[in-house]
């Protein structure tokens, strides 16, 4: 699998290949480059022989001190055709820079892109509803971020907030 | 006055047409069976457009696995589907043996798949247990849970809990089975048997469960693979896919069993697809139970598994070992690794980044709850506001797992 998708990027899509880097890991990994995402997975996803018609897993790494740039969105393809290869992309992103949703190819890739949103602060283009997911929206800062300290800034912002606001709100309307 | 409150919830309620209503189920609320929220808007008893609210469990699992060292962060594992908590074990340590390369003995292997298969009974009574009493049958749940209690003790002898049973340990388990543990667990099988029969034939046969499930909920097998269905919910829209048949782990691919699937994907199915998987779970463990090997419950892994305590008091070696183990952790090579394995509700997968320090340098936890139940909007629009919880429940999710 993973010659033919080496060839198959190499092939069709020479000018959205990152860089050609050996990764120590189980799976075949592939570096893309932002914005040539869309033409490739859906390409990827057409093609016959490959399929990687399944989106498996989305997350990002952040790589503070040991990478440039900074992040990789990490997409996991598997293929749907019984082969069950899958096949890791990663597309290398420096802070504040967006990578195209993949929301129109993949609908499942909906919540998993506004996880990455969250918690380490990826913008994704396109996205049809670019929201926190899993913390609350009135919190600062991105918590899957290496400089982001494990116990947090000290902030005392969270739920007192929120339910104070709908309290007034609630309280104004009547 | 609700319309504020669904405004600071999502973009979908906006505008909110005369009539419509909003209702907000959750986030403490009798059907959704853990903390997690959704946002209802009815016209009439029709739903028009749902939106879900997660994150209420959240404990930020995957910051402290980068804190933790490899055997720390087995007791988040716990936490995460605490409805079948040693699959989720099994699936870390699986996954940090793969990454050191380490060979168990085959025993170890027989005791995990049968905790494993048992585990998956337990979280499917669950799930088809609490979606009769959802829909008003509560006999149904009372009649298998006499056996999930079995399955419970076994645990509780196994691992010395119920709930957070923290199973294994990287190169073994954590003690040896105790002796009467195949017995019991032939006896849990030949209880089952019949409690699943009965339960099928009180519950899922029953007319009004058939009336109240019957294409409910359902989806198609695009869609399904679309939105990153795994395990059950994926099999009863029609798609045999199975972790352990199609790329075996530990010894998947040495027993018998059958992959059931559905059509429609509806709640029945669902229903329907987890029934005859327990069946296939009692017939793997009845092929595993009949040929443990004996030997040692752990490898001989001086540098990963934790000594014996007596021989700790008493010996240096050993004294240095636990040291090692407890202050350092254990040495993982630096790479990358992504293990899949088919826990109850679908593909669970562990993706750990390592630099070859003591804890990973990212861990990431693909949680099959968190893929379908982003779905939940499309499977509920149109219709009734009964058979949203009918479609929760079948779908099985755990908030723990959602949220990790």
């Amino acid at each position: 699998m993973k010659e033919t998708i080496d060839r198959f990027l190499k092939d069709k899509f020479p000018q959205y290949v990152y860089k050609e880097e050996e990764v120590l890991s189980n799976l075949p990994v592939f570096f893309l480059k932002a914005e040539g995402l869309l033409q490739v997975f859906s390409a990827l996803k057409t093609s016959p022989g490959i399929e990687l018609n399944y989106l498996n897993d989305l997350t990002a790494v952040d790589w503070l001190g040991k990478k440039n740039p900074r992040f990789e969105v990490c997409y996991l393809l598997r293929s749907g055709n019984k082969s069950t290869t899958r096949v890791q992309f990663k597309v290398p992103v420096e802070e504040g820079e967006a990578v195209p949703s993949i929301v129109s190819l993949f609908k499942g890739a909906n919540w998993p892109e506004r996880e990455v949103f969250d918690l380490f602060g990826i913008p994704f283009r396109d996205h049809p509803q670019l929201e926190r997911l899993i913390m609350p929206d009135n919190f600062q800062g991105h918590p899957l971020r290496k400089d982001y300290p494990l116990e947090g800034f000290g902030q005392d912002y969270l739920i007192e907030d929120l339910l104070t606001i709908h309290v007034k709100e609630d309280m104004g309307a009547e | 006055m609700y319309e504020k409150t669904a405004e600071h919830f999502g973009s979908k309620f906006r505008h909110l047409p005369e009539g419509h209503l909003l209702v907000n189920l959750g986030p403490s609320h009798p059907a959704t069976h853990g903390i997690l929220q959704n946002v209802i808007q009815l016209d009439g008893e029709r739903v028009v457009e749902a939106e879900s609210v997660i994150g209420y469990v959240h404990r930020s699992f995957e910051k402290l696995g980068e804190k933790y060292t490899y055997n720390q962060f087995l007791v988040c594992t716990d936490r995460m589907n605490y409805v079948s908590t040693p699959l989720n074990n099994i699936g870390w340590i699986l996954t940090v043996e793969k990454m050191m390369e380490i060979q168990v003995p085959d025993k170890v292997v027989y005791v995990r798949m049968i905790v494993s298969e048992l585990s998956r009974i337990m979280d499917h009574i669950i799930c088809n247990g609490i979606l009769g009493v959802d829909l008003g049958a509560f006999s149904g749940m009372l009649h298998l849970f006499h056996h999930r209690e079995n399955i419970y003790q076994v645990l509780e002898k196994l691992t010395g809990a119920r709930l957070t049973t923290t199973f294994c340990r990287i190169g073994g388990l954590e003690k040896d089975i105790y002796p009467e543990f195949a017995d019991e667990v032939r006896t849990i099988c030949k209880g089952l048997k019949p409690a699943i029969e009965e339960f099928q034939s009180l519950l899922v046969n029953n007319r009004i469960f058939m009336d109240r499930t019957k294409g409910i909920g359902g989806i198609s097998a695009e869609d399904a693979i679309s939105y990153g269905y795994s395990g059950p919910n994926l099999r009863a829209a029609g798609v045999p896919w199975d972790v352990r048949k199609d790329e075996p782990y530990m010894f998947y691919d040495k027993v018998d069993f059958d992959v059931p699937i559905g059509e429609d994907g509806s709640v029945l199915h669902r229903t329907l697809v987890r029934m005859e998987e327990m069946r296939q779970s009692i017939r793997i463990i009845e092929q595993l139970v009949e040929g443990i090997p004996p030997g040692p419950h752990h490898a001989d892994l001086p540098h990963a598994y934790l000594p014996e305590k007596g021989k700790v008091y008493k010996n240096m070696e050993e004294l240095i070992y636990h040291f090692k183990i407890i202050m350092h952790g254990v040495k993982v090579p630096p790479g990358e690794y992504y293990q899949a394995t088919e826990a109850a509700n679908g593909e669970l997968g562990f993706y750990i980044v390592s630099e070859g320090e003591k804890s990973p340098w990212r861990v990431h936890v693909r949680r099959p709850c968190f893929w379908f139940y982003q779905s939940f909007p499309d499977l509920v629009k149109g219709g009734l506001l009964a058979d949203t919880i009918a479609t929760m429940s079948s779908l099985n999710v755990i908030a723990g797992e959602l949220d990790c």
